[in-house]
């Protein structure tokens, strides 16, 4: 009997054991809609791949490279702060990790149109109209060689600017020449368009301006201004 | 020297079943023609006009970016489509067969060397079996289109064997699984080409 209680004691104890060992912040996240919601526009089957393959392991290289190190309770754009100082295998995972979460809000079903508010007004003062912002974000995206993003990026000075990165790099690494907060981004590997629009990545960025969430954007960009 | 688009040595579906025939004929007559168009559009715009491009990858860092990006997808696609051919595959005979031995210990640890560098090419690249300068094998990648023939190249040589490892090279049939894709390329190596432009180095 006593033996018993030992063991039951012992192992009732193993989870608080456990729990002292924080879990990491760092989480993969839902995807916010079906594979495919976004039908006509992006496909279910790239989205399905896009999420459930290529994110799901950007994210399972970051967590085990990191796994047992401080980077773990580091929020992101903590560790893209300094990520000059990181090894390959944690600047690609991470970005590729981070990027993707980013580029699923920055898209929905029936999504589209124009931004409105504040967003809507900073970029017609900064592009002249949304539609030469349109044609110099989807230039940006089409002059990417190789795999890479482009992005809607706040300056340290409030204003906006179109920049792409390329592989998995973005706006808040230290390894960028023109950082920022990116508020808004679109995916240029061919992993993101090959299986319906191939060697077309025009027709995909077009495509993309249907459904893009401009709540999102404009919410990002509120809290961007905020920071400054 | 005016720049001719290569013919493809052989049928969209010959590399079936390890390459497909749709990857085949998206990857020459868009994505390898588009390099060649606008590497000849970008070559006009400078005194190189009509080099042969072995000669503009010597430059290649003192030339505009789209020479290097089209140029080099224009060589690259070149040489990886003779690299290639139906029914082939197999191990490398000769003086070939005989270097990859000295130099990696094995035929399969050399594969294993050439693989690791076409896996881990991070985002778009080649892989590379190359002669160097002292006629010593060596085993590379290199990002985008670029390639050991430029002078902006980490691992300057001279590529036999190319792999390309962008997306759109298998994505309609491989998708995420670029190792699969690797596996595949090694039932269509054509050896006989790769191990022509070896002895050719040598006899230089």
């Amino acid at each position: 009997m006593k033996k018993i209680l030992v063991y039951l004691v012992v192992f009732a104890a193993i989870p608080f054991a456990l729990k002292a060992q924080k879990e990491s912040i760092h989480k993969f996240a839902p995807l916010p809609y079906a594979y495919d919601a976004l039908e006509p526009y992006i496909d279910k089957m790239t989205m399905e791949i896009h999420y459930d393959r290529h994110h799901r392991a950007y994210y399972n290289n970051f967590a085990a490279a990191i796994k047992g190190t401080d980077l773990e309770q580091t929020p992101m754009v903590a560790i893209f702060a300094n990520i000059s100082t990181q090894p390959a295998a944690i600047k690609n995972n991470a970005g590729g990790y981070w990027n993707h979460e980013m580029f699923w809000n920055c898209m929905k079903p029936n999504g589209g149109g124009v931004p409105l508010g504040k967003l809507g007004d900073a970029i017609n003062a900064t592009f002249g109209s949304f539609d030469n912002f349109r044609k110099q974000f989807a230039e940006a995206g089409v002059k990417r060689f190789g795999s890479g993003w482009v992005w809607l990026v706040v300056g340290a000075d409030g204003k906006l600017f179109i920049n792409s990165t390329a592989n998995q790099d973005n706006p808040y690494m230290n390894t960028e020449e023109k950082r920022g907060t990116p508020i808004f981004c679109l995916d240029v590997w061919e992993h993101a368009y090959y299986l319906k629009y191939q060697n077309k990545r025009a027709d995909y960025i077009t495509a993309f301006w249907n459904v893009a969430n401009w709540d999102f954007v404009q919410k990002l960009y509120a809290e961007a201004l905020v920071k400054k | 020297m005016d720049y001719q688009f290569p013919e493809l040595p052989y049928a969209f579906n010959a590399l079936e079943p390890h390459i497909d025939a749709m990857t085949m004929e998206i990857h020459y007559t868009k994505h390898h023609k588009t390099y060649f168009d606008k590497f000849v559009a970008a070559i006009k715009e400078t005194e190189m006009n009509g080099a042969p491009l072995e000669e503009i990858f010597t430059h290649v860092s003192k030339l505009p970016t789209p020479v290097r990006n089209h140029g080099g997808g224009l060589y690259n696609h070149t040489l990886f489509w003779e690299s290639m051919a139906p029914n082939a595959g197999g191990a490398p005979t000769g003086k070939l067969a005989d270097a990859i031995n000295v130099k990696y210990g094995s035929f399969e640890e050399f594969k294993a060397k050439f693989n690791d560098a076409a896996a881990n090419r991070f985002g778009s690249g080649w892989a590379w079996l190359s002669v160097k300068a002292d006629n010593s094998l060596c085993v590379c990648s290199s990002a985008n289109q670029d390639n050991p023939l430029m002078d902006t190249s980490d691992c300057p040589a001279t590529p036999i064997l190319g792999l390309d490892v962008w997306e759109h090279a298998y994505y309609l049939k491989f998708q995420n699984r670029r190792p699969d894709y690797i596996s595949a390329f090694w039932n269509v190596v054509n050896w006989e080409v790769v191990q022509a432009r070896y002895e050719s180095i040598l006899n230089k």
